[in-house]
């Protein structure tokens, strides 16, 4: 059987499962008369503000940036690692290993690069 | 036709039996939780609700299925009732395609009823998992890394300024340790050269063998488990899956003091189990991944899996009867590594003060991933050096 469709199973019955909960503790839970007071947003009882209004740090979008740029250099590494121990055996270490150097030379710049720039420096 | 059947519903039955397991594993940890940090800080915990205060949960899940429904004012109505379904689903799939257990074989045997015999099935082998993928590393960072969605769509639609910075908080530490985490795996995958999960602990079998420069050299008294080559990589990926579930020390989104829940502010009853279910469920799979990587999966140490089956063999059980009992068996030593992890995050949660965030960030960028990236350096060239055929 492929895996595919077992993913595919599991998280369609997941799904159902975690909608049928969210939908039972709906049902069995009090029903009171709810008051616009109590419908507001928890804001330690001071008038909230809108969730347009708040102003988010712009380090957040940057560690996002800098993580997609990482993230895509380091699942490069996964099959030149997994393709390691072929090549080895071929005799070739020497050259995979060289050619990965290079790639890893420039993930290095870039780290000490993005380090010095104070693309990650928290207030 | 009818053996197609069979087939299907033991994949089935193992998919939904797998998935409880894991619900059914969360009330036990909360359990563990609350009592050992009791034990930790020296007081009582649960005691009064049966013995030992283990039915305390069944109380607490009745309670949290009769809480009142709320919905805060200018929430989104779909994305506040979808997160917690969304926490649920990643660690679902991501503890489903772990190898639990050994495959089990089943050699073809007859189907009769009232002495008749009506069919013969043909041979199966059942992987011991909802399903086995064969790029099992890359389908669980793939999928795993689907929780912050769960959290974003908290944090956002709530309309609620603690969830919206939980949530941020929660996501950019996420993404952060997420490199860390990749990239000491690549010491891993240098290691054992496969994707696949149940071939890594196949190559953890016997006792440690170092290959240095083609002589093969034996220490018969140790497993041959990955952490023996993989230290650092395995320090790293266990402190980034603190990172990755939100646990102290690294519970920013949750900091109490300034956030109140953090990302799960707004809710309540159900909803907040399901993030906690999720939360758990994260734990689970991050000490399955350590089990299986670098402590030898569902192995005891120093004994193939076939020996396992060989022994029940020798009881007297047929041939499939001892493929079941032994996949039981090396079940229960999987689940007892696992809950060894698993005791190991409770204990840091309750042995470690909270990082500040900058602190967080600056570990997780300047101190951990270097250190990852060294470590897969490392390994790479003592592995060149050491079973690299220099000469043709």
């Amino acid at each position: 059987m492929s895996p595919l469709v077992i993913i595919l199973a599991l998280g369609v019955f997941v799904a159902i499962f975690g909608i049928a909960l969210v939908y039972v503790s709906s049902l069995l839970g009090p029903r009171q008369p709810q008051s616009q007071m109590k419908l507001t947003p928890y804001e330690c009882g001071l008038e909230g503000e809108r969730r347009e209004d708040t102003k988010i740090s712009v380090n957040f979008y940057l560690t996002a940036i800098l993580f997609i740029l990482f993230d895509i250099e380091i699942i490069f590494m996964y099959p030149w690692a997994v393709a390691f121990g072929d090549y080895l055996s071929a005799g070739n270490g020497v050259y995979i290993f060289a050619v990965m150097a290079v790639f890893l030379a420039i993930f290095i710049f870039g780290l000490i690069w993005e380090i010095k720039s104070k693309a990650l420096e928290w207030e | 036709m009818g053996q197609d059947v069979f087939e299907i519903t033991i994949n089935a039955v193992k998919m939904v039996a797998i998935f409880l397991l894991m619900v059914q594993l969360v009330p036990v940890l909360v359990w563990v939780e609350r009592r050992g940090s009791a034990f930790i800080q020296n007081r009582f915990g649960p005691n009064r609700v049966g013995p030992l205060g283990l039915t305390q949960l069944l109380a607490d899940a009745v309670k949290f299925l009769f809480k009142e429904e709320y919905i805060p004012n200018g929430a989104n109505r779909l994305l506040f009732y979808g997160a917690p379904v969304m926490a649920l689903v990643p660690g679902a799939l991501a503890f489903g395609s772990l190898p639990l257990s050994m495959p089990i074989k089943i050699e073809p045997f007859s189907i009769s009823i009232l002495g008749m015999s009506i069919a013969t099935t043909k041979a199966y082998t059942f992987a011991f998992q909802s399903f086995d993928i064969g790029i099992g590393i890359v389908f669980v960072l793939g999928v795993s890394s689907l929780g912050a969605y769960a959290l974003l769509m908290a944090g956002w639609s709530s309309n609620n300024k603690y969830s919206l910075y939980g949530a941020l908080r929660a996501s950019a530490q996420m993404i952060s340790y997420e490199l860390a985490l990749g990239l000491s795996l690549v010491g891993v995958l240098l290691l054992y050269n496969t994707f696949t999960f149940s071939e890594m602990i196949n190559l953890q079998q016997g006792p440690l063998t170092i290959n240095v420069m083609g002589a093969v050299k034996e220490i018969s008294f140790l497993p041959n488990w990955g952490i023996f080559f993989q230290p650092l990589g395995a320090i790293i990926l266990f402190s980034a899956m603190f990172a990755e579930t939100n646990r102290l020390p690294f519970d920013l989104p949750e900091a109490e003091a300034e956030l109140v829940a953090g990302y799960h502010t707004a809710y309540g009853g159900l909803k907040m189990l399901m993030f906690y279910i999720g939360e758990y469920g994260h734990m689970l799979v991050a000490s399955g991944l350590m089990v299986t990587f670098y402590f030898g999966g569902y192995n005891l140490p120093l004994i193939d899996s076939a020996q396992v089956v060989e022994h029940f063999v020798g009881h007297g059980l047929s041939a499939n009867a001892a493929a079941v009992m032994g996949a039981l068996a090396l079940f229960v030593v999987f689940l007892a590594k696992v809950l060894v992890f698993l005791w190991i995050f409770i204990w840091v949660r309750w042995s470690l003060p909270r990082f500040r965030y900058d602190q967080l960030m600056d570990l997780g960028w300047k101190t951990m991933l270097p250190w990852a990236l060294a470590n897969t350096i490392v390994t790479a060239v003592v592995i060149l050096v050491l079973r690299n055929k220099w000469v043709h």
